[in-house]
């Protein structure tokens, strides 16, 4: 492989990886404070795809539609922890994943009803539909770049929230012990309630921005949910550090994994096997640290 | 529970019409009965995960799937395979991937022990789908069903549905049997102790990593089994059928029934089969009806239908 075909590859797998940063950093906040398995996290990054494409055509540019689409997200979250998640708060785990399994049915339903089966592309904004030109026959989209930089931006700020402001404070707490909390006077459900709406606007918009590279397309939810939930062994549960390690590790082995060639005996293992290679990465993980990367010992 | 007398009642009535079945009911009833009676087998041996030892899988359709694409595998194109020969081998192959897999999911628990038995169901959805081994996304079609024959005799014949169903039904006592023979045995006691207090078994002296792979491969031989005869009945396999959306539904069913009996996943297999006729019937939108019934089941049945008649039995709390 050539150096500067190795270095763009790098790019997109960094690219990818800080994208399932986004989706696999909501599921690991919500299980890592809530104690919630939420199976339908994926949905919300197909609903912002679908969102993204269908709003920019209405309001005829993709920054509105990610606004709006941002918005509505939120209140669909926190509708959702009102309506049914804060029913499950006492329950097992396995009731848990049951009963968001029932949501991944309902929304990938709705999504047929509202917005049909079909594949659908969304045009990458003017502004940042440049490419930067790396040699005479290979060029570097702008978009990407631009996605890379918006989740770390997105990264730090959440660092930020949670380690240095007072309701990171409060979520902190939550997490460690949610009787005591409440007991000093706070109100740990709306606390639960933001948090939740937030994992639910960070998968959305991690599938408004994929949009444009991706396409949107059925089933592309339950993909990243599996995806992430690799991410989220490989990193440790309910750690922001070990979902930022795994997403990378991730976007890197999948995304090489896609472009190497290796024979086995006159058999192409890879690319034909290139699905199955984080899967394995995975296997390693768990055989030589299963609580995860930097995950609390079991 | 209700007395014996009831309950010897409902049993005999219910043997009465299990075997009455095909001489009464057209080829349809018949063939959905097999193809609940093959589910009741799928979620018998999730339960025996679930429901007694307290493992909550959400990868348990590899190992269906999987006995079902070795049937597919070594079956020759035009020619029918062997009963004898390709279902020794079907399950073998489960067992030796329900021991593989169950070796790395099971240094996990909990929520990382869901994660990673769905992401490994998820690995060999990919082998299968993605690669030209087995058909693709489109599966193989096995044309000609295996044949039972015995030194030039035949006992049963799977191209008749009668006779298949009979095998299953059979098939079904006998994976009863076996669970309810393993559950009295002190192997029983033990898992079901694992479930409730792992670390007071482990300080009485079991190696519970052991009774615990042990359970893995024995509910992913059945679950085998269940694919083998799934594969056999529809003459097709494909991706779907090691995927996700059967895990989730197989323990779906585990919940309607009521886990920890093993009633209860004949009468969920049964119940749900039923529900999604009847939503088919409704809407073709009816994904919407049974994602909602199944949020619906989980808020106000959690104990399940056999809960509704009876409060021993089934419980809610798989650790506790």
């Amino acid at each position: 492989m050539e150096l500067d075909t190795f270095l763009i590859q790098v790019l997109n797998g960094v690219q990818y990886g800080l994208l399932l940063f986004l989706v696999a950093s909501g599921l690991t906040l919500v299980f890592g404070i809530m104690g919630i398995i939420n199976l339908a996290h994926g949905s919300f990054y197909m609903i912002g795809a679908y969102l993204a494409w269908s709003l920019s055509q209405h309001l005829g540019s993709l920054a509105l539609a990610i606004l709006a689409g941002v918005v509505l997200t939120v209140l669909i979250g926190m509708a959702l922890e009102w309506l049914l998640i804060n029913k499950l708060y006492h329950r097992d785990h396995l009731y848990q994943v049951l009963l968001t399994y029932g949501l991944i049915l309902v929304f990938e339903e709705l999504r047929g009803v509202i917005w049909g089966n079909d594949v659908h592309g969304v045009a990458i904004p003017e502004w940042l539909g440049a490419s930067i030109r790396l040699t005479d026959t290979l060029a570097y989209p702008v978009y990407r770049l631009w996605i890379s930089a918006v989740c770390l931006v997105l990264a730090v700020l959440m660092y930020l929230l949670i380690q240095r402001t007072r309701l990171g404070m409060m979520i902190r707490a939550g997490a460690a012990n949610r009787e005591m909390v409440q007991s000093l006077g706070i109100n740990i459900q709306l606390v639960y309630r933001v948090i939740f709406a937030l994992g639910v606007a960070l998968a959305a918009f991690a599938g408004m921005i994929a949009a444009p590279v991706s396409s949107v397309f059925p089933g592309m939810g339950n993909q990243v949910l599996i995806i992430c939930f690799v991410v989220v062994v490989i990193g440790g549960i309910g750690s922001i550090k070990g979902a930022m390690a795994g997403a990378i590790l991730i976007g890197l082995v999948d995304t090489f994994g896609k472009v190497v060639e290796v024979d086995i005996g006159g058999f192409r293992v890879l690319p034909e096997l290139a699905g199955t290679t984080i899967y394995l990465l995975m296997a390693v993980v768990l055989l030589w640290r299963p609580e995860g990367i930097f995950g609390k010992r079991l | 529970m209700a007395s014996r007398g009831v309950r010897l009642a409902v049993l005999g009535a219910l043997a009465v019409a299990l075997v009455a079945l095909p001489f009464v009911a057209d080829k349809f009833y018949v063939q959905l009965a097999t193809k609940v009676l093959i589910l009741a087998i799928f979620v018998m041996s999730l339960d025996l995960l679930v429901g007694y030892t307290g493992l909550a899988s959400l990868g348990h359709a590899a190992f269906y799937g999987f006995a079902g694409y070795l049937l597919a595998l070594i079956t020759p194109q035009y020619e029918a395979a062997s009963l004898w020969t390709s279902l020794p081998i079907a399950l073998a192959g489960s067992a030796l991937l329900a021991l593989v897999i169950g070796t790395m999911v099971l240094r996990t628990s909990g929520i990382y022990f869901i994660m990673a038995t769905l992401a490994f169901g998820e690995m060999l959805f990919h082998v299968f789908h993605d690669t030209s081994i087995a058909g693709g996304s489109d599966g193989i079609y096995i044309y000609v069903r295996p044949v039972a024959t015995i030194f030039g005799w035949l006992p049963f014949d799977f191209e008749k549905f009668t006779h298949f169903y009979f095998v299953v039904l059979v098939a079904t006592l006998g994976v009863y049997a076996v669970l309810r023979n393993i559950l009295d045995s002190p192997f029983g006691r033990v898992i079901v102790g694992i479930r409730v207090n792992e670390q007071r078994m482990r300080s009485l002296g079991y190696h519970t990593f052991r009774y615990k792979l042990a359970c893995f491969v024995l509910a992913g031989t059945l679950a085998g089994l269940a694919g083998y005869l799934a594969a056999v009945q529809f003459g097709v396999v494909n991706p779907d059928m090691l995927g996700f959306h059967l895990s989730a539904s197989g323990l779906m069913m585990l919940i309607l029934g009521g886990m920890g009996t093993l009633v209860g996943p004949v009468i969920g297999a049964a119940a749900m089969m039923v529900l999604e006729l009847v939503f088919q019937g409704i809407s073709e939108h009816w994904l919407l009806l049974m994602g909602g019934f199944i949020v619906l089941v989980v808020l106000v049945l959690p104990h399940g239908l056999i809960g509704i008649v009876s409060r021993r039995g089934a419980r809610e709390d798989p650790h506790g």
